[in-house]
């Protein structure tokens, strides 16, 4: 936020006082956009009589309650939340948007902020489960600083339901070491292989979205598919494929690490640490598709620390905060302001981001997959198989 | 206050509970299981059969529970039952306080994070390495039934321990000596003495582990890999992901009524076993 404010005019402070003064905008607007907000944090970090916590605390309460993806945020910056507001941040991990909706549509979850994927947005707003943003409260929000590809699904009807998190694809990790140093490049090899001699030793997400798309992309089927040729073609597939898998789970790293797991469908941002870590692991784009996906922060209505909710938001929204998260997890950002401060490296890093012509067979994940009540049959019936 | 009004008042406090708890949602769950998938998931009530046809779909989760809780417990019960006699029978006062204590000391743990252990354990980096450095390679354990069987046993065995420690704990001794005055080999003494009366306490053990391993959930999660799916998991999908409440309330009264069954054979046989010595009871 530091960097667009550096520079305001007389005028447009005199502006801005007046909004201020008249209620249109928040204190905390005010200081941002003044730099009032950048000195007195200054002054507040330097002087501890001045730090913020105190006056926060009363705000938003002591706690919030995140429900998110397994390796998705720089943990350094809940701790940051905490120091500067008194709101301890306290985090739930789960594997598959259907679950995240399962729980929110089953009563009271006491989350007050998670983190839907683009698909699931009608069905929210449909089952009123979701909280319209007030943007006056996400100061730090600037609808023009994103690429509308990844912030269009926030919106339903012309109203505003999430704001753009993080982007990545769907794709695979391969550990080249097993397989005379070769990445392998399409589905039909990921279930190939896995059938010969990776047998044991794939992983495929406990997740219908992406296991059954990419059964379905193997056949070169939409990824998305719901007909039921197409869908049953992907189960005797993955039914094939399930006695010589090594697990069915969306927490994926640990077994690709220890070495267990040669090979998973995998995240491009955990292909990302991965590969950061394990240079012989390879994230790689099946070349018949797959998924690209954007994620959003939005509220559940049920949440009941709302102001908590959007001050957690409003922090990660944060240029400064968020590159942090990027550098943390490895997805990218379709926030320019973010995307701006990135390191050089980071920005042509093929994993992070691909280029276009790998992008363009990958598909949105749909959201008639969410409800579609054959593969989410499908998905249950393959893994009691 | 009558007598019997206060026996109700007693009474009140369990009852409302058992009725709030128990009963309610059962009739629930019951009344559920003949509806249908709402469109977005959920439940929309009907009066149809579809869901109790579409069962066979979860027949290896049934088949998964029905073998791998009972030979849990009979290996629970083959583990503990040396270990128990030996606690109660063998050694001195002082030595059975802190055993005892060693027996309980993993429940002060979260179960979850002591399968978390044995993922580590099972794992490649764990007892398959160990195994590959005396030259045995290829060696696969986590995310197998044998996994799962590890966990059941290591997370069950003190609830199998327990029961039968207390009833070979309460043996009057005299019973043995008798038995040896007698001229009784001692492994006829255990044949005919020790073992029939511990029969209380190892039916109360198999009772309780076998319950509790029909409704698991948490260690073939974990130790299974998603690939070894008990009626548990089969059920926490069908509510928590494909999100049809009708399906898994079809699955949930099954799994109820094979458990009614099952338990009704067992409790039979172990009250004709105890019709033949009187002193023999299931607690």
């Amino acid at each position: 936020m530091t960097k667009t404010i550096d520079h305001i005019s007389k005028k447009e402070f005199m502006e801005k006082l007046e909004s201020y003064r008249k209620g249109s905008i928040t204190r905390r607007h005010f200081l941002n956009v003044t730099g009032l907000g950048a000195a007195a944090a200054v002054m507040g970090a330097s002087v501890p009589g001045l730090r913020p916590q105190p006056a926060y605390a009363g705000d938003i309460g002591d706690r919030v309650v995140l429900a998110t993806w397994p390796n998705y945020h720089d943990l350094a910056n809940f701790d940051a939340f905490t120091e500067a507001t008194g709101a301890h941040v306290q985090v739930n991990v789960f594997g598959s948007n259907e679950e995240m909706l399962a729980k929110l549509q089953a009563g009271a979850t006491g989350w007050d902020v998670y983190v839907p994927t683009n698909y699931t947005f009608e069905d929210y707003v449909k089952e009123d489960l979701i909280e319209p943003l007030d943007t006056s409260m996400l100061p730090n929000y600037d609808a023009s600083a994103f690429d509308a590809r990844y912030a269009e699904a926030g919106s339903v009807n012309g109203k505003l339901y999430g704001v753009p998190k993080n982007w990545g694809s769907t794709g695979m990790a391969v550990n080249t070491k097993h397989n005379g140093g070769n990445a392998i490049s399409s589905w039909r090899e990921f279930f190939d292989i896995t059938m010969g001699k990776f047998s044991g030793r794939t992983i495929v997400h406990d997740y219908q979205l992406t296991t059954i798309g990419s059964a379905l992309n193997a056949f070169g089927y939409s990824f998305n598919s719901v007909d039921e040729k197409e869908l049953a073609d992907a189960e005797k597939l993955l039914i094939d494929v399930k006695p010589h898998l090594f697990a069915i789970t969306s927490d994926y790293q640990p077994g690709m690490r220890n070495g267990d797991a040669w090979l998973t469908i995998c995240w491009s941002g955990d292909g990302k640490q991965l590969n950061t870590d394990i240079p012989e692991i390879a994230y790689v784009l099946g070349k018949e598709g797959g998924e690209i996906w954007s994620d959003y922060w939005a509220i559940p209505k049920s949440s009941e620390r709302k102001a908590a909710a959007y001050a957690l938001i409003n922090f990660m929204l944060d240029p400064n905060v968020n590159v942090k998260e990027v550098l943390a997890h490895g997805y990218p950002t379709a926030d320019s302001r973010t995307y701006d401060q990135l390191p050089e490296e980071l920005k042509n890093d093929p994993i992070i981001f691909p280029a276009q012509e790998l992008l363009s067979p990958l598909e949105f994940g749909a959201a008639v997959t969410l409800t579609d009540p054959n593969r989410a049959e499908l998905m249950a019936r393959f893994k009691s198989a | 206050m009558t007598k019997r009004t206060r026996n109700w008042l007693l009474l009140a406090p369990a009852g409302t509970w058992f009725l709030v708890m128990l009963i309610i949602p059962l009739t629930v769950v019951f009344i559920f299981s003949f509806g249908e998938r709402a469109s977005s998931g959920g439940v929309e009530l009907a009066l149809t059969l579809e869901q109790y046809t579409n069962l066979p779909a979860r027949w290896a989760a049934f088949k998964n529970t029905m073998t791998l809780a009972p030979l849990g417990t009979m290996a629970a019960l083959l583990i503990a039952y040396p270990l128990a006699y030996f606690l109660a029978v063998k050694t001195t006062p002082r030595w059975k306080t802190i055993l005892l204590v060693l027996v309980i000391v993993p429940f002060w743990t979260s179960i979850l994070i002591r399968s978390y252990a044995w993922i580590f354990l099972l794992g490649g980096r764990g007892i398959p390495a160990l195994f590959e450095w005396v030259g045995i390679e290829g060696l696969r354990l986590i995310n197998t039934p044998f996994a799962v069987l590890v966990g059941i046993i290591y997370g069950y065995l003190p609830l199998m321990v327990f029961p039968i420690y207390v009833s070979l704990d309460k043996l009057d001794k005299r019973l043995l000596e008798a038995s040896s005055d007698l001229g009784a080999k001692p492994w006829k003494t255990f044949l005919q003495i020790t073992l029939p009366l511990s029969v209380p306490g190892i039916a109360t053990g198999c009772m309780l582990v076998f319950i509790l391993l029909m409704g698991e959930y948490l260690i073939p999660a974990l130790l299974g890999g998603g690939k070894v799916f008990f009626v548990g998991n089969a059920l926490v999908d069908l509510f928590l992901q494909s999100r049809n409440w009708a399906y898994g309330s079809a699955v949930a009264v099954t799994l109820v009524v094979v458990m009614l069954i099952t338990v009704t054979i067992y409790m039979r046989l172990i009250s004709r076993l105890g019709a033949s010595r009187e002193d023999v009871s299931i607690m």
